[in-house]
This record gives structure tokens, C-alpha cells and sequence, in this order.
């Protein structure tokens, strides 16, 4: 990263060019209906509208700004990052469709990886040439990663996988994928028999299945392993590290350290468009805005939604955070994406009837854009671990508590 | 209509750091919950010497200009006092005696200011008297009255929860004058005896009197400037908001602390009760919206004063951090079980704070509802 800070003039200059580029350049309506997430990217229509995409803004040189220059990156400070990133979500971009990549493995591998690795991996990452998947969950280990049971068996200089991992998003596509899988079975701590890969899709033994959503759409994969023979140099970390490396990635993917590509990652609905929904909808003949008990409810959502933001800015005082100092970090994947149920659900009962249509009526508001949006945000409060298991970890960490 | 789309950005001043370093410290040397307990069965309405030294900490003039005594800063600095103070349950006048001054320093005449505010900076008592029997919220609606005969006022009707007033040098009652709200300075020499009663109140922490207006004369110099009055009618309100939510999310804290050690050491049948998730997750939750309350509390004190960004925030922060506190407190009493229904567990102690604290300036559904008349 650059040492020399952006005086505001610059910075504001910079965010100039950033809005103008976007308003220039970001996509027109595809025609069909796009995903909302890395997650929900179903076809291949979906999916090459959205390379394409991720392509032209890292060409343009607004992808990767503060990652270094050797492997593709800017090599510029962060804070010009922060703003292009803010800019496509205050302009409503598609989101960047790389994002285990652009947020997870990318800055896992500039961390711990060898110089090979980085070599290897970072540009095509950036570029959306080699798209990653992530390997955690398994059909019996979902939110319970650390009893991963996925088998990588040493032989010679490989290893041999066999096991299924599931909730596989963009595996279809991807091109490597990052693995957690048990190279011991023997170990008296279960952590400790684990070890992390970045593997090669397209080998012999590896299957993918696509899971139909219940949505009634498909994004997800199963991904079946059988005898599929990987080299030694795809560890990453130490043999038997792989939970130091899974805790590393996951603080990545909470956002609760830095060093992401940048780019959004979903795009999100705010409460803004709900209380634009209010003021369409009816209720007994007058804006569904007027009525007390749907007022009171939407406040609360708004309070709600700043919280997030303020939480964030607190988050960088350290007098105002210093009896607890990982609270605010830890807890920010259980409070929005349980904010973002909430307000699903709320925008569907605001449409009164019509909350009972779905995608591909006429009469359904917004194509049905918030039915499905409720229930893909179930994606949110159970990926990356449920919400419950946050309250335990948090309980557990933050607050000192027992072990459940 | 708000900006929605501007980052809300929470700004925090060296000063702010200092005195929250301070009133930490000061709140747990001073005010352990053995002091509560003393302070809640005591006969004096406060401890002097306590009081004195938070005066001679310039606590008391801290909002308050220099050229009155004061250090000049704002209400954000206060906020760190008070936070702290919540936390431990302190009972003290500093909330009631930084409202008065605030309503001096709003709609005071020069004279008054001048008179007041040294000697309120140097530790007099003084107190707001606000509420009537009807429990409106509305602060504008009033039907206390004072009536002008020559340079002579005489005042008449009934003001509640007049906190601290039996301790106080100075009470300002807000009356209707001419048709109009107007602030009197009543000076604890016009009080005669009986016209304070002592008021059985929820938190047993507090000290508030009913104040009998009928048949209070006073010269008419005690009005403060009539045109200045609504607004600073308004600046109370939200002055009142923006401590309370600084008392309350200390609260939450402190009674989350008090759930955490019942958790951590209570067994019941044969596991700590903190490792049973149906008592575990709630506890997160009230912790998420006290983290969630504190937020919006120094929001609120970055941007107080700052028109409707200013009332907005502070009604955020009013909503929030009373929800915060209520759940928190109610969540202990029943998280302490069978000890959780008795007088010696501290959890009731912030159960009754928190429903103070909502009942002054209004609780989360008053605010909220204010608040959409703003939004929508």
C-alpha cells in the first residue's frame, strides 16, 4: 500500500471520477432477471453478464486498488478503494460475482500463501478469469466446520480426496476452490486432524450437482469427491493448520478484518425502498405510510439499519469500545443478516394480498422481487454459521460465557 | 425530509476521552452497589461531600460557558459523565442541574445567567419542573399558570417529578403565562413549607417532589425571556432525550454485567446456567442492543443541536437505548431466577431504572412515532 495519503481534494476529485465512470459504464437491464448475490447465480447467462462485468471494472483499473502491484493489484492506498466500492453500492451495480476470491482466498493468499501461490492466483482473481469456490460446509457439518470429515489421504507427494462438500456457490464455474478437509482421523482434538487446500476444479473425481433453492431457483452445488488425487503444493499453511487457516479465512469473510479486493458482494435492500413500498401500498383505502402500527415498525427498521453504520463508526474509537473490544466485530454477520430478514419479511406484509404472488405473476410487486429476496436472505442467517451458533460464539467469546 | 444517504459518522473529542477515563473511575470508586443500597434507605436526598467533589470535578459547568464558569464544552461531554453514573446507578442531581442550567443558558435573561450560573457551576442544586398529574409528554401543554398582578406573579396548579427540588437553591417551572409557556424562577426562598411532598417513585435511587404551586408569588423579573421560551422548551426536551439515553445505555451495561456473573458462577443441575443457550442467547441480545443503543447515543451526542439531523438522533438514541435497558433488566430478574424475584438481587434495581428512565421524555414508542412525523 501507497504511504502517500489522498488530500481531500484529491480524495474528492477521485469520487468524481469514480461516480462519473459508474454512471457511464455500469450495465444496462440484461433482459432477464439477475441474482442478487454471489449465491444465487443460477445460469450461464447470470454468470458471464456478471465476469464480464467484474472484468471491465478491475480493466478500469477499480478492482484490487490497494492490493499490490506485482500481482495485479493497485498498489494504492485503501481509502480510494472504500470509495469505489461505496459508489457501486450507492449506484446499485451488479455486485462483484468473484467474491470468495475477491474477499476470502485473495487476501488468505496474500497473507499465508507462498510466493508461487500468489503469483498463480491473485491476477486471475482480480480479473474473473479463475473464479474460487469455497469447500467448508458438508452435508452433516454445516455450522459445526471443525468436525469436517471430507478425507485428503497422503500418499507420496498427494493427496487423495474423497468425501461431498455442499453449498458450493459459483461451483459450476470456479476454477479452484478452497478446501477444508481431514488429512488425520486419529487426532484427540478434531481441530487439529484438519488441513486447507486451494485446489483445482476441473480434475477427474470431482462432481458437481447443482441444489435447487428454495426459491425454486439453483445457485447452489453439491460437490462430490472421489478419488480425486490433488499435489502436495496445494496446502496452504501447514499440514494439520487447516483450522488456523479456516479461522483466518472466516474473519475475512465476516469483514471483520481488512484487506478485500473491494466490490460489493450482494446487493442489499434498505429500508429506503420499504418505505418507498409503504407509500404505494394500501391499506383501507389510504397509503399503507399512514397506518400507526406499519409507521412504528418502519421507524424501528430504520433505527435499525443505522445502527449497522454506527456500530461500524464506533467500532474505530477505541475509548468507546474498549470494555468489549470484539463485540462490534463479531457481531455485525448475525445483526445484518437478521436485519435483512426482517425487512424482507416486513416488505412482504405492506403488500397486503398481493404478498401471496410470486416471481413470474404479473400482478406480483416488483416481479416478485421481495419474495424472493426473503427468502434467499435466509442465505444470510444461516450461511457462514446460523444465527444461533453467532450467539453462541459470541456469548462464548465476547461475553465470557459457558460453552453450550 | 433526512439525508439518508450520508454516512452518519460518530465524532469523539480528547475532552469526551478524558472524562470518560475519569467518571469511570470515579463512578466505581465512589458508587459500588453497597453505596446503591445506602443511597436508596438514606434520609439526606443526597451525600454533600459526594456532590461537592463532583463539583470541584467541574462537572456541573461542563456545558457551560466560560464567561459563566463553566469549561465551555457541550452536552457530548456531559454524556460521558452521565454514562458511567448509569452504569453504577448513581443517584445524584448532576441530570437535573445540567437541564436547569441549559434552560438558563437557552431562554435566561442576562441577569439571570449571571446570578445562576457561577453558583450552579460551583455546586447549587437546581432542577426543571416540567411534568403535571395528567403524565403528558407533551411539554408544551400546560396547565400550571401564572397571572400577573403589577410586578407581582402569582401562580397556581400542580407540577410532578420535580427531582432533587427539597436539595435545590433553584426550581424552573414551566407555566402558562398570558397564553403562552413561560419559565419562572422559583428560588427555594419563595417555597414555603409544604408546598414540596415527597414523591414515591419507581427508582428508589431518585429524590422527586410534587411542587403545590397555589398562592406562589414572585417578582415578575422571575419570567425568563417569553420569545426564547419554545425553543428552549424544545432544547430541554431533547437535552433530557440525549442524558437519559447516557444513563440508560450505561444501565443496560451495567445490569448485562450483573446477568454475566449470575450466569458464570450459578449451577443448576449440574452446569453453569450461562452454558444453557435459552438463557445465552438472550443475554447476546441484550448485548447487541445495548451495543446497538450506545451507538446511537454518541450519534446523538456528535450531532446534538444540529436541527432535525440533531432531534432525529437524539429521538434514535431516546428509543433505543430505553428499549436496551428494559429488555436487559427484565431479561436478569428472570435470568436470577427464584433470587431474581427477591429485593436483594441488584437486577430489579435497574428493572425500576429502566422504567424511569422511559417514563421521563417519553419511552421507545413515543419517540418512534415522533420521529415518523419527521421521516414520512
Amino acid at each position: 500500500m501507497s504511504d502517500n495519503t489522498p488530500s481531500p481534494a484529491e480524495l474528492d476529485a477521485f469520487r468524481q471520477e469514480v461516480a462519473d465512470w459508474f454512471t457511464a459504464n455500469k450495465p444496462t437491464d440484461p433482459g432477464f432477471l439477475l441474482p442478487q448475490s454471489f449465491m444465487e447465480v443460477g445460469t450461464d447467462e447470470q454468470f458471464y453478464f456478471l465476469r464480464d462485468w467484474q472484468k471491465k471494472v478491475y480493466e478500469a483499473g477499480y478492482l484490487g486498488m490497494a492490493w499490490p502491484k506485482e500481482y495485479g493489484g493497485g498498489g494504492k492506498p485503501q481509502v480510494l478503494q472504500d470509495i469505489v466500492t461505496r459508489e457501486m453500492v450507492k449506484q446499485k451495480t451488479p455486485f462483484m460475482t468473484n467474491t470468495i476470491g475477491l474477499n476470502w482466498a485473495g487476501p488468505l493468499i496474500l497473507n499465508m500463501g507462498t510466493e508461487e501461490q500468489k503469483k498463480a492466483f491473485i491476477p486471475g482473481i482480480l480479473s474473473a478469469d479463475d473464479i474460487w469456490c469455497q469447500g467448508f460446509s458438508e452435508p452433516d457439518h454445516g455450522s459445526d466446520l471443525g468436525n469436517a470429515q471430507l478425507k485428503a489421504t497422503r500418499d507420496g507427494k498427494e493427496f487423495v480426496l474423497n468425501g461431498s462438500k455442499i453449498w458450493t456457490s459459483l461451483g459450476r464455474h470456479a476454477k479452484h476452490m478452497i478446501l477444508l478437509a481431514r488429512t488425520n482421523q486419529n487426532t484427540n482434538n478434531k481441530y487439529e486432524g484438519l488441513s486447507f487446500f486451494l485446489i483445482p476444479m476441473q480434475i477427474q473425481g470431482i462432481e458437481v450437482v447443482p441444489i435447487k433453492k428454495l426459491t425454486g431457483e439453483f445457485g447452489f452445488n453439491q460437490t462430490f469427491f472421489t478419488d480425486a488425487r490433488i499435489d502436495e503444493s496445494c496446502l496452504i499453511g501447514k499440514e494439520g493448520g487447516g483450522w488456523q487457516v479456516a479461522m483466518a479465512t472466516l474473519a475475512f469473510e465476516r469483514g471483520a478484518v481488512g484487506g478485500q479486493a473491494g466490490g460489493h458482494a450482494m446487493n442489499s435492500k434498505h429500508v429506503s425502498e420499504v418505505v418507498a413500498l409503504a407509500r404505494t401500498a394500501k391499506r383501507n383505502g389510504k397509503p399503507a405510510i399512514e397506518d400507526v402500527a406499519i409507521r412504528d415498525e418502519l421507524v424501528q427498521l430504520i433505527i435499525d439499519e443505522r445502527s449497522q453504520a454506527l456500530n461500524s463508526s464506533r467500532a474505530r474509537i477505541k475509548p468507546l469500545t474498549q470494555e468489549r473490544p470484539s463485540s462490534i466485530p463479531m457481531s455485525g454477520k448475525l445483526i445484518g443478516s437478521e436485519y435483512g430478514r426482517r425487512l424482507n419479511q416486513f416488505a412482504l406484509s405492506l403488500q397486503g394480498a398481493n404478498a401471496a404472488y410470486y416471481v413470474g405473476d404479473p400482478l406480483a410487486y416488483d416481479g416478485g422481487l421481495w419474495q424472493r429476496s426473503y427468502f434467499n436472505a435466509f442465505s444470510g442467517t444461516i450461511g457462514g454459521g446460523t444465527s444461533e451458533v453467532q450467539h453462541n460464539i459470541i456469548g462464548e467469546r465476547v461475553l465470557g460465557l459457558p460453552k453450550s | 425530509m433526512l439525508d439518508t444517504n450520508k454516512k452518519p459518522t460518530i465524532l469523539f473529542s480528547d475532552e469526551q476521552e478524558q472524562l470518560l477515563e475519569v467518571a469511570s473511575n470515579f463512578c466505581r470508586d465512589r458508587f459500588p452497589m453497597s453505596e446503591t443500597r445506602k443511597r436508596i434507605a438514606a434520609d439526606e436526598d443526597l451525600s454533600r461531600p459526594l456532590w461537592d467533589e463532583m463539583a470541584s470535578l467541574g462537572w456541573l459547568g461542563i456545558a457551560v460557558p466560560e464567561e459563566f464558569g463553566g469549561s465551555g464544552l457541550t452536552l457530548g461531554e456531559v454524556v460521558t459523565v452521565v454514562e458511567p453514573m448509569g452504569e453504577h446507578l448513581a443517584g445524584t442531581p448532576l441530570i437535573s442541574t445540567t437541564l436547569a442550567a441549559q434552560a438558563l443558558l437557552k431562554a435566561g435573561t442576562r441577569a439571570q445567567k449571571e446570578t445562576w450560573l457561577p453558583k450552579i457551576c460551583e455546586g447549587a442544586i437546581a432542577t426543571l419542573a416540567l411534568s403535571e398529574p395528567d403524565g403528558d409528554w407533551a411539554l408544551e401543554r400546560i396547565a400550571a399558570s401564572a397571572t400577573a398582578s403589577g410586578d407581582t406573579l402569582t401562580l397556581k396548579g400542580t407540577k410532578t417529578f420535580v427531582t432533587d427540588a427539597a436539595s435545590a437553591d433553584l426550581v424552573i417551572a414551566s407555566v402558562l403565562f398570558e397564553g403562552k409557556p413561560a419559565l419562572v424562577l422559583i428560588t427555594r426562598d419563595a417555597l414555603a413549607a409544604g408546598k414540596l411532598t415527597r414523591e414515591i417513585v419507581i427508582d428508589e435511587t431518585r429524590r422527586s417532589y410534587r411542587l403545590d404551586l397555589d398562592g406562589i408569588t414572585l417578582p415578575k423579573s422571575a419570567l425568563l425571556d417569553a420569545d426564547k421560551t419554545p425553543a428552549a422548551l424544545n432544547h430541554i426536551d431533547q437535552a433530557a432525550c440525549l442524558l437519559l439515553s447516557a444513563e440508560a445505555c450505561g444501565g443496560a451495561n451495567g445490569v448485562i454485567n450483573v446477568t454475566i456473573d449470575y450466569l458464570k458462577t450459578r449451577k443448576q443441575f449440574d452446569r453453569y446456567i450461562g452454558s444453557y443457550q435459552a438463557l445465552k442467547h438472550p443475554t447476546v441480545d441484550a448485548l447487541l442492543a445495548m451495543e446497538a443503543a450506545r451507538s446511537h447515543l454518541y450519534y446523538a451526542a456528535t450531532v446534538f443541536g444540529d436541527g432535525i439531523e440533531g432531534e432525529v438522533a437524539v429521538r434514535m438514541a431516546k428509543a433505543q437505548s430505553g428499549s436496551a435497558l428494559a429488555f436487559a433488566s427484565d431479561r436478569s430478574i428472570q435470568f436470577h431466577g427464584g433470587f431474581g424475584f427477591t429485593y436483594d438481587c441488584d437486577a430489579q434495581l435497574y428493572r425500576r431504572r429502566g422504567i424511569w428512565c422511559e417514563a421521563q421524555f417519553g419511552d421507545a414508542t413515543h419517540h418512534r412515532a415522533k420521529l415518523a412525523e419527521i421521516l414520512f
